[in-house]
């Protein structure tokens, strides 16, 4: 039997109060694709994300982790939610997420926070999530940053212990919501480096970026987000170099 | 040095008695505190009007008039409680409501409505991220509290609850109203007694300015402590 495909989302929408932020958007990955969101702000793409791994509950259309489908159910005042949030524990551990503001827990040392999931989440050995967090630190190059305080670094090192972090869960899909849009300009280089690399690897990652280099060079599909509908998808050759959507052609054009 | 006409060992006594008696209404104060704002955040109607209900009426009391009716009242209670489980159920449960229990059930109720809203105000301050981040790693709910909001929510109530204590050591003296032999209790019976009410009520003030004194230090250390890496103002 064929492996099964690590994410599957179909015809996601998600409604906030009377506002339809996304209306139906679909995706399919296969093991090793990197999958970049693009797109203008407000265009739903970090929503999407968030609802991938359910930081947001969608409000309909369906989500499937390695063949797993998430199941829902309806509370009382009618509203969609997880069934099982035992299911949901277990599918994000799968599923680990990179933020624009790194969420490093701030009263965690580097190394605490690497460790912290896979010890408590996953139930893996101290001992041994203490080797594996070290494996990880050397390879985003922050390993002598391990005891300190995510507020004693700077941002694209905190970035890439949040990398680490996310590494350390050794994840099905890891989900990167706009990693390098809080970074100062000189910053983003080191941050785009380690997450080319993890794409090497052959790691299934989906990001959203603004980084259009990063998600021509990188990615093996790209999506492009407007309005909550994808309006241009495919190869990044296909989508940057010939588009057929009018405002693909338009978000490309310079700008000054 | 000072001659307490040997009264010293009993203000030393009633010294421990203060100690006691603090430390023990602050473990109290702290778990109402802590019970008492989750309640309010749990998002449950019920539990967040039961902790509503409990911090308007004992902040709208004078702390005097709960002490009087704690110790008073509650024997009164014991004593129902008492017959009604010996009448019914032949059960022979009794204890003495002394006043050192009424001191600190009262002193914990008290300050445990004060920490409520410290608490409360202190997990508000938790940044989302730091809780989104939990749950994007398959936290339960009750590995994020412990494990992210509390230590999270305890920077940002340590001023607050450093406050509280302050207020409520001094609290303490109030009990021997209702006649705890505490150390102001001690120096009250020897100041009329021997007609020299500085000579015995200077030193009490002294040893309270001494304990608040030490504990500003102590919660400044533990300050500095708890914000290792983090940049003030931040």
């Amino acid at each position: 039997m064929a492996e099964p495909a690590p994410l599957i989302c179909r015809d996601i929408h998600k409604t906030f109060d009377k506002l339809e932020v996304l209306k139906g958007i679909s995706l399919e990955t296969r093991k090793g694709d990197v999958v970049s969101l693009i797109g203008s702000s407000g265009s739903g793409k970090s929503t999407f994300l968030r609802c991938i791994n359910l930081l947001e509950t969608p409000t309909s259309g369906d989500i499937i982790v390695h063949g797993d489908p998430i199941r829902f159910t309806e509370n009382r005042k009618g509203e969609r939610v997880p069934a099982d949030n035992r299911q949901v524990e277990l599918i994000r551990a799968r599923l680990s997420m990179v933020f624009q503001g790194f969420n490093l827990w701030s009263h965690m040392t580097v190394l605490e926070n690497i460790i912290e999931a896979p010890v408590h989440v996953l139930k893996i050995p101290k001992k041994e999530a203490i080797e594996r967090a070290e494996a990880y630190l050397n390879k985003v190059g922050i390993y002598e940053r391990k005891d300190y305080y995510p507020a004693q670094m700077s941002g694209g090192q905190q970035q890439r212990a949040a990398i680490a972090r996310a590494l350390a869960m050794e994840p099905e899909v890891m989900l990167f919501d706009e990693p390098t849009s809080a970074l100062d300009p000189e910053l983003v280089g080191e941050v785009l480096k380690v997450m080319q690399s993890l794409a090497e690897e052959g790691r299934t990652m989906i990001v959203v970026t603004h980084e259009m280099a990063f998600a021509r060079d990188v990615s093996s599909q790209v999506l492009f987000l407007h309005q909550g509908v994808i309006e241009e998808q495919g190869t990044p050759d296909k989508v940057f170099d010939n588009p057929d959507s009018e405002r693909m052609k338009q978000f490309l054009a310079p700008k000054f | 040095m000072f001659d307490l006409k040997g009264y010293g060992p009993a203000l030393a006594e009633g010294a421990v008695i203060t100690i006691e008696l603090a430390f023990l209404s602050l473990a109290l104060a702290l778990a109402l505190g802590l019970v008492g704002a989750s309640a309010k955040l749990s998002g449950s109607r019920v539990a967040a009007g039961i902790a509503t209900a409990y911090t308007t009426l004992i902040r709208g009391v004078p702390d005097l008039v709960m002490m009087l009716l704690f110790y008073y009242g509650g024997q009164v209670a014991v004593n129902m409680l008492s017959d009604y489980l010996w009448e019914t159920r032949g059960i022979d449960f009794f204890f003495q409501f002394d006043p050192f229990i009424s001191g600190v059930v009262t002193i914990g109720l008290i300050f445990g409505a004060y920490m409520t809203e410290t608490f409360r105000g202190a997990f508000l301050a938790v940044d989302v991220g730091q809780i989104e981040a939990a749950k994007a790693y398959g936290f339960s709910r009750w590995h994020t509290f412990r494990r992210v909001m509390i230590p999270q929510m305890l920077r940002h109530a340590l001023p607050g609850i450093g406050n509280n204590w302050q207020v409520l050591l001094k609290t303490t003296a109030l009990v021997s109203i209702i006649g705890l032999t505490d150390m102001v209790r001690v120096a009250e019976e020897a100041a009329k007694a021997e007609r020299m009410p500085f000579h015995f009520f200077v030193p009490v003030a002294a040893v309270y300015l001494a304990l608040t004194a030490g504990s500003e230090l102590f919660i400044k250390w533990l300050d500095r402590r708890a914000n290792v890496g983090v940049v003030q103002g931040n």
